[in-house]
């Protein structure tokens, strides 16, 4: 340790020297090692011992669950689909996993997850290469300091994509994320959208064949006369609870053995993260409280309008909770402290509204089977707004209260 | 000072364009830009709409009583949409159907209107036509700019002749798909304006 301290101060010289234009580098590297050691010098500053690297790092220890579960059930998965007659993909992974030996065994624990983490891993190394050299492009020419903010998008963004999605589209979409959702905005904490999301947005958007559809949830062909790589919301979509209530069972789709994005698939790994995220202060359990509320309200609307034509409409609230990217977008994405709204009450109308408007997007909209990114993107642009209704109306309570006085 | 007919000219490309510093005009400017042959006939007929209205306009300032001038101007406007209108459907009809209602909206692109109420009801018939043309270029650049980006990358194409192959022709290209839906030249108009502010500093408005 005392080496590397002796490396770095060492270099701290070069970099306030001739290559002061890279420092941000060169800080990021040292305060990734050591607690910075510069103090606050001006009087009037809440101190707290949470700082914005603390934050970052237990959002990120609060994503080890589905991290785990983006390795395993996506192999699982895939092996699944391949023990039931699909072919494996033709790709390097499969060659590769060949090569070390692993049958592709739903049952073998360990081929699941190095399958998994074979389509997991490139896609976070990718995130990380090209969306570090954004974020170090314009940490050196704005000179500021990298932010630790791009840990966690960088940790979502692989999540909430499916397995096959190639890898070009993701450089691509990190690019945009990063640049249009948050540095053209001035950067970590001046972002009004989720830059995972706008990522995500962008290449949903741009390449619908690769990020929607039937084709692109599980690791192996799919096809629709053989194994069926539809995810169950879109079969609920198509044929209803029937479809749904015959192919899976409940607690399957809470632990999150089904198809989907990587990451998102398991409920209760996302709730193991709420709970490590609402204890340590950093995400709003109003916010995770009322998306509940929310969903539960307008598909219980939609169950009791009831549609002929529309069978999507009888899916009732607890299978919303479990399909889909509901709970990850919930707990991680919905509970984002720069684009959700400061304010309490700002909060649960906020939260509440992204629960009514996926379950609206996800039933009524007949394009999308899924609704939560689109549903958080929307709310993030009303954060302001909602913040902006519930301050005024908190400033003309107190008013009114002492209107006596003057 | 530089000549004030040279500054009329060329001032609108970028030091003072009507899309991206006024943001005027983006209506059609999202909706024409998805291909090169609509931007090209769109910008052709907003340069003649506006080079008219111009020049009409300065004719007879002198003449407008200021209280009904907007809806004169209006009147001259809107004839010369109808002409223009008339005469794309008579000779390239299938570019007029793919334009619509946009020929018409012309009408209403605040550019036209902008540029009769703040210039041509000042200057002299000579200069606002060289004012017009100016914006007119300036407008004409930024969608033929804007299109060429959407119409390569969002379907391999240009002036519909292909230039990436794409996928599903054999190529190796994905289009982008994004592109050719109208947020995409909401994104590329504002890369644009980041560039030319970044360019040219002065165009940031103070905080």
């Amino acid at each position: 340790m005392r080496l590397l301290r002796a490396l770095l101060d060492k270099q701290e010289k070069i970099f306030s020297g001739k290559l002061e234009r890279l420092h941000p580098l060169h800080e990021a590297g040292d305060t990734f090692f050591f607690t910075p050691g510069k103090v606050t010098k001006n009087p009037s500053h809440v101190r707290d011992a949470l700082d914005l690297k603390r934050t970052m790092i237990v959002v990120v220890i609060a994503l080890a669950g589905c991290i785990f579960m983006a390795c395993y059930n996506t192999g699982y998965q895939g092996n699944l689909a391949i023990a039931a007659g699909a072919t494996a993909l033709e790709s390097w992974r499969t060659s590769l996993m060949a090569t070390m030996g692993f049958a592709f065994d739903p049952s073998d624990f360990l081929a699941c997850f190095v399958h998994g983490a074979l389509y997991y891993l490139p896609v976070l190394i990718v995130t990380l290469a090209v969306g570090g050299l954004w974020e170090a492009v314009f940490a050196v020419v704005r000179r500021h300091e990298i932010n630790e903010g791009f840990l966690v998008t960088w940790m979502l963004f692989p999540l909430i994509l499916p397995p096959t999605v190639p890898l070009w589209q993701v450089a691509l979409g990190i690019s945009f994320g990063v640049v249009v959702g948050k540095e053209v905005f001035g950067g970590t904490g001046y972002n009004i959208l989720n830059p995972a999301l706008v990522a995500r947005a962008f290449v949903f958007f741009a390449y619908p064949a690769e990020l929607s559809g039937d084709k692109v949830w599980i690791a192996a062909q799919t096809s629709t006369d053989g194994v069926s790589g539809a995810t169950w919301l879109a079969s609920a979509a198509l044929e209803g609870r029937a479809a749904i209530d015959t192919g899976l069972t409940w607690w399957d789709a809470f632990l999150g053995l089904i198809p989907g994005s990587m990451g998102e698939t398991s409920t209760l790994a996302c709730l193991a993260g709420a709970v490590l995220l609402v204890v340590t202060g950093i995400g709003s359990w109003r916010i995770i409280v009322s998306v509940a509320v929310g969903t539960i309200a307008a598909a219980s609307l939609l169950n009791a309008v009831g549609s002929t034509t529309n069978p999507f409409f009888e899916l009732p609230f607890w299978w919303h909770f479990v399909l889909g990217g509901w709970a990850f977008g919930a707990v991680f994405m919905a509970t984002e402290p720069v684009t959700a709204p400061g304010t309490n009450t700002g909060r649960v109308v906020y939260g509440f509204l992204i629960g009514v408007l996926v379950v609206l997007i996800r039933v009524v909209n007949p394009a999308y089977p899924e609704g939560m990114m689109l549903g958080i993107l929307f709310m993030n642009v009303f954060a302001p707004v909602i913040d902006h209704f519930s301050i005024t109306s908190n400033v003309k309570r107190r008013t009114a209260r002492y209107v006596n006085i003057d | 000072m530089a000549n004030p007919a040279r500054e009329a000219l060329l001032d609108p490309l970028f030091n003072n364009n009507p899309i991206t510093l006024q943001v005027l005009g983006i209506c059609s400017a999202l909706a024409v830009t998805t291909k090169m042959d609509t931007a090209v006939v769109m910008s052709i007929a907003v340069i003649a709409v506006l080079t008219f209205s111009n020049f009409f306009v300065s004719l007879i300032r002198n003449q407008i009583p200021t209280n009904i001038r907007i809806i004169i101007q209006l009147t001259i406007i809107a004839s010369l949409v109808i002409v223009t209108d008339q005469i794309l459907k008579a000779y390239v009809f299938e570019i007029s159907k793919q334009l619509s209602v946009f020929v018409g909206l012309i009408i209403t692109n605040c550019i036209i209107m902008g540029r009769a109420e703040a210039f041509a009801m000042q200057n002299p018939p000579v200069l606002s036509i060289v004012d017009a043309l100016g914006n007119g270029l300036g407008y004409s650049l930024i969608l033929l700019m804007t299109a060429a980006i959407r119409e390569v990358f969002g379907s391999g194409k240009f002036y519909g002749i292909p230039v990436l192959p794409i996928v599903s022709e054999g190529g190796w290209y994905t289009p982008n798909g994004l592109l050719v839906l109208s947020p995409g030249a909401f994104f590329i108009i504002g890369f644009f304006i980041w560039a030319l502010r970044t360019w040219k500093p002065d165009q940031v408005e103070a905080d």
